[in-house]
């Protein structure tokens, strides 16, 4: 019993501390990916905080984007043209989303809108591949994949840089959100439909800008995770990594988005390094979850998000 | 004009709380029944057994438990495929560890132990709301695929890692493993399913599911009038979890013969979920729609090019597919957002009127 | 309202549908062939090199030669996504057309094929995948997974090693680590592993990803410290790309990085660009274009335009591969056919060529595939045909050959393999069958 303390507690504590160099590289490592799913979860909290829908399909524009910055790149425009081209079709696709699917749903439940994203991600899913086709494709942004040292700590460019992106994009979203006139009309619309439009919001405008900078995001997200594993298919998976940090930081919540990113990566990968070799290894999916439950246990909505106010 | 009720006299309380009031809705389901046990397995051939119908079956259980759940509760969960890969496990478990024991009491033991671990895993309900708490149910999820892929106790230390149905059977006849006929296999499901279908029709009319209900209506207001949430809540884990539970053991026994860990994954847990809000979330009818829906639509979908002698490539086939699932699915949900059991709903009502229009 | 009817008709036309599909049978002078592919989904970049190989060489076969002696070949796909649901539906919807072998090409799919394949009738050919305890042919007379399995290539890759490193006696105290997709697939030759880490002294060490293996940081973390001499990968699908590239961002010899022969394709070397050069892996036939069957494949299927994938892609790794694949196939059925005469075979005739299957040298120069892999010689009690193992190399933009044939160490895998395989028949009721009663 008491061994199995030892083992849990102070092994892995003892372990941490003496090697403090390899400690940093766990965290800064942690941090990193933490901020990549950040991107990928503003993606998320972006058009709940706007439009109120959980958008299951977001995983699948992240793949979405990339494919078609790659497919352009491939065929031989160059990045900046590109970047420009995919932006334009992001746009298009937002457009068609909001006509097609978001206008006829309007003020319907949550769930019924979630199952209409579900039915999104299966066609975008199905587009994509018949459009850019299913190879594994090479994105190369020009940034480097290698790695440096400072202080004794390897880190790693290509990381940095999209740790980085991360953190601008978010500051940025933070500021459009609180200090725009297009951010309040959006926080109004994720309120309550029908109360925005009676006040004039024009709720589809708002909803094609809203579902445009997702696309933005999701852009921004492809290059980097794309970057890191060649863009294919199981790019979309990484929206299930970005959960728990949405479930941390609150649906609601832009600084969530990234704190939560944040909490999640280190939790993630010191529980890995530490604790996993005595479980015989890849607990990483789990306990951020876990993580994320326990959290969710003292503050229901999130670190930072709405505070569910219930009436009878 | 032939589905009127005139004439149709209650002459006791019984008779008026029936499922079925109206005799044409019993004769419909009487043959419905019939032609299901007594003309299907005769008619069917294996393809339509195997791939269709016995999937088709084990996906309602599932998707009923979940209706309990989600549906009538209003707790979002996203454990399923955790959830039935419990029930398959322990039933693996159990069938290997107490071979004479009869597969049908193992199928229901698996139930028992997935439901006091639904019961577990139900507690941050407490707590948690909405979808919240169906990203939390992602935690049982991912933890419990990892704990079977981890533990070889599960797999009876295989080598292969996965489990298998051990031949096993029933009254005489061969139910479970290689050796079982598909008819045999299709029968078990079906029975199953159509007493677990009865048993929840029963509970969701019953004070239980009022409190169910009332919890996903109004919680605060169904506490004040003496609904208790805890007891509430866990006990709608807990059947959910039975039902899915057996579902998993199923899944297992008597459909895929063997399995691994990548057939419980979140994947399965999304389809169950889509399964329940196309066919009509706190519907019991709405479970076997959707189940037919996303079972049959992509098998349809496949084998469309063949009926119009089209030979596409398997891959353009295959994207076509998707786009054309995921269309249909915003499609109905534009026209009925309350899923299909609404819309049988809507042809009943206009039903009773026709030919007249109101 | 309109949308409504739409949609009634819809559902009405779906319900009467359904009864009507139906395809074309083989006709006789026929032989039904089902190709179980995944084009799409998640593992595609894996999966379609090795569809177009099989459907290349079987193509190039009817074009050129008419088929096999005669008998043409009729080739269906069905794709499964890898998953194992609609690997059932597509079995199910292909085996009454006839079909007398399946390929499952993956190991969900084949362990559900393989109870089956008994009562069924069909045979099922995991090549160098599925469940390696088949390799017994006594308890598994229908399945069989040569040239070789994942346990005899985990002790091939370490014979390799010791060869790289002087001698097997100078494995001892040296760090080798096993990075394994969290699945049975992946976790396939760790007992082996540990056995031979017993026996040669080295450190092994254990390191699993969790599907789908698109962030492995805190592995490669764990690896930068451990900092052993040799990583082993049983990796699949983004897992392979992400590590390759993990790798090469730690500055870890690529070259002393060998990936099981799943994970040793072109599609997972290309995202890391220049950092995967020298990266190693395990294979059981030549990489390249060097061979008269490729030649001829180009000019009876591509000149003609039978083609389903682009001509750059011939020899790729996974293409040879399914030319690999389709070749043991169309030879087992020459096989069975020089003892039953030169017509569509039965199941059970089909499956008596494949467990009396002995390809040699003289005759892969005769198919135009000279020194493209090893002789093969199956028996009752070896559906495994004990194989060795190639190992390539990736030098930026191709693969090319960097040993001789190593081979695995059978003295440690047998016994474990035949254990194994009386623990898995006897889970499937199955009773061990006398090789000596039979022809």
């Amino acid at each position: 019993m008491l061994e199995l303390l030892y083992a849990v507690v102070v092994g892995p504590v003892k372990d941490m501390l003496g090697a403090p160099t390899f400690l940093a590289e766990v965290v800064i490592g942690g941090l990193a990916a933490g901020l990549m799913y950040s991107l990928v979860a503003l993606g998320f909290v972006l058009i709940y905080k706007a439009s109120g829908v959980f958008n299951f399909a977001q995983g699948v524009m992240v793949l979405f984007a990339a494919l078609t910055l790659v497919g352009l790149m491939e065929r031989g425009a160059p990045l900046v043209a590109a970047l420009a081209l995919t932006m334009l079709v992001m746009g298009a696709l937002a457009f068609a989303i909001e006509r097609v699917v978001l206008r006829p749903l309007v003020n319907q439940e949550q769930i019924i809108l979630f199952m209409a994203t579900i039915g999104l991600n299966f066609f975008l899913e199905g587009f994509g591949e018949l459009v850019w086709g299913s190879n594994v494709k090479r994105l190369d942004v020009g940034i480097p994949d290698s790695s440096f040292m400072l202080w004794g700590i390897q880190i790693n460019r290509l990381e940095m840089t999209a740790a980085l992106t991360a953190a601008v994009l978010v500051a940025v979203m933070a500021v459009f959100f609180q200090r725009t006139r297009i951010g309040r009309a959006l926080r109004a619309v994720a309120d309550d439909h029908e109360a925005a439009l009676s006040i004039g919001i024009p709720l589809n405008t708002i909803w094609i800008v809203v579902w445009s900078v997702a696309g933005l995001v999701a852009i921004v997200a492809g290059i980097m995770w794309g970057a890191k594993s060649g863009v294919q298919f199981s790019l979309s998976l990484i929206a299930l990594k970005a959960l728990p940090v949405l479930i941390l930081g609150g649906f609601t919540s832009v600084p969530g988005a990234i704190v939560g990113g944040l909490i999640i990566g280190v939790g993630e990968k010191l529980a890995e390094v530490y604790w996993g070799p005595l479980v015989g290894g890849a607990i990483e999916n789990w306990f951020a979850y876990v993580l994320a439950l326990a959290f969710l246990l003292f503050r229901p909505q999130g670190l930072f998000g709405e505070r569910i106010i219930e009436r009878v | 004009m032939i589905y009127r009720e005139a004439g149709q006299f209650k002459s006791t309380y019984a008779a008026d709380q029936a499922v079925f009031p109206i005799r044409q809705d019993r004769i419909l389901v009487g043959l419905a029944l019939v032609a299901a046990v007594v003309a299907l397995p005769l008619v069917a051939d294996e393809y339509w057994l195997q791939a269709v119908l016995i999937p088709f079956l084990i996906y309602a259980l599932a998707a009923l438990g979940l209706n309990l759940l989600t549906g009538y509760a209003g707790q979002v969960s996203l454990g399923t495929g955790g959830f039935m890969a419990v029930g398959a496990y322990s039933a693996f478990k159990l069938s290997s560890a107490f071979p004479w024991l009869n597969i049908i009491v193992v199928f229901l033991l698996a139930g028992l132990i997935t439901a006091l671990v639904g019961l577990m895993f139900g507690i941050p309900s407490l707590r948690i709301k909405g979808f919240y708490l169906a990203v939390a149910t992602l935690a049982a999820q991912f933890f419990l695929v990892w704990l079977f892929n981890k533990v070889a106790w599960f797999t009876d230390y295989a080598s292969s890692g996965t489990i298998t149905a051990p031949p096993r059977t029933v009254l005489g006849v061969m139910v479970t493993g290689p050796e079982a006929t598909a008819e045999v296999r299709y029968l078990t499901a079906l029975i199953l399913v159509g007493l677990f279908a009865v048993i929840a029709k029963n509970l969701v009319r019953g004070r239980v599911g009022r409190s169910w209900m009332a919890i996903r209506d109004r919680d605060i207001a169904a506490e004040i009038i003496g609904v208790r949430p805890l007891r509430t809540k866990l006990l709608a884990f807990a059947v959910s979890s039975f039902f899915i539970g057996v579902a998993g053991a199923e899944y297992v026994f008597l459909y895929l013969g063997s399995a691994e860990t990548l057939a419980f994954d979140i994947n399965l847990s999304f389809l169950v979920l889509f399964m329940i809000i196309i066919g009509g979330l706190g519907s019991i009818l709405g479970s076997f729609l959707g189940a037919a829906f996303i079972v049959m639509v992509p098998i349809f979908l496949t084998n469309v090019p063949h009926l119009l002698d089209l030979a596409m490539p398997v891959a353009l086939q295959k994207q076509i597919e998707l786009m054309v699932f995921g269309g249909l699915i915003i499609l109905f949900l534009i026209v009925e957002p309350n899923g299909l059991a609404r819309l049988w709903q809507i042809g009943k009502e206009k039903l009773r009127l026709w030919p007249f229009p109101y | 309202m309109t949308l409504r009817r739409v949609m009634f008709a819809l559902l009405a036309l779906s319900v009467i549908a359904l009864p009507l599909t139906e395809s074309a049978w083989a006709q006789a002078k026929e032989m039904f062939i089902p190709s179980l592919v995944y084009r799409t989904g998640p593992y595609a970049p894996s999966g379609t090199p090795f569809a177009n190989g099989v459907w290349d060489y079987l193509t190039m076969l009817n074009e050129r030669d008419g088929g096999i002696n005669g008998i043409k070949l009729v080739v269906e796909e069905c794709e499964t996504q890898y998953d194992t649901k609609q690997g059932v539906e597509c079995y199910e919807r292909l085996k009454g057309k006839g079909a007398l072998v399946f390929n499952p090409l993956s190991t969900g799919i084949t362990y559900q094929l393989i109870p089956k394949a008994g009562v069924d009738h069909v045979v099922v050919h995991s090549m160098g995948y599925g469940m390696t305890a088949a390799a017994d042919g006594r308890w598994f007379p229908w399945v069989f997974n040569f040239p070789t399995t994942y346990w005899s290539q985990a002790s091939a890759v370490i014979r390799y090693i010791g060869q790289q490193e002087g001698g097997l006696e100078k494995l001892k105290g040296k760090k080798i680590v096993h990075v394994y997709h969290n699945s049975p697939y992946g976790k396939e030759a760790n007992p082996t592993l540990e056995e031979l880490a017993r026996k040669y002294g080295f450190e092994l060490t254990l390191l699993a990803v969790d599907h789908p293996g698109q962030e492995q940081k805190a592995t490669w973390l764990q690896v930068r410290r451990i900092n052993p001499q040799w990583i082993y990968m049983s990796g699949w699908g983004v897992m392979n790309q992400v590590a390759v590239k993990e790798a090469a961002a730690i500055n870890f010899p690529m070259d002393h990085f060998i990936g099981n022969w799943w994970s040793a394709s072109e599609a997972d070397v290309i995202p890391a660009g220049d950092g995967a050069k020298g990266y190693k892996g395990a294979t059981f036939h030549a990489p390249g274009t060097n061979f008269k069957v490729h030649a001829d494949i180009v000019k009876h299927v591509y000149d003609k335009g039978k083609n389903i994938g682009p001509k750059e892609k011939i020899g790729e790794a996974l293409y040879n591969r399914g030319v690999i694949n389709a070749m043991y196939m169309t030879e087992a059925f020459r096989t069975a056919m020089a003892k039953y005469g030169n017509k569509p075979l039965t199941a059970e005739q089909a499956r008596w060529g494949y467990e009396h299957f002995n390809l040699t040298d003289a005759r892969l120069d005769q198919i135009g595939l000279k020194g493209f892999t090893h002789p093969v010689k199956v028996t009752c009690e070896d559906h495994e045909g004990n194989g060795p193992v190639l190992i390539q190399q990736w030098d930026g933009k191709k693969w090319s050959v960097v040993s001789d044939w190593v081979q695995p160490m059978r003295e440690v895998v047998r016994p474990k393999l035949e254990a194994a395989a009386v623990e898995e028949g006897k889970k499937l009721g199955y009773t061990m069958r006398d090789c000596s009663k039979e022809n």
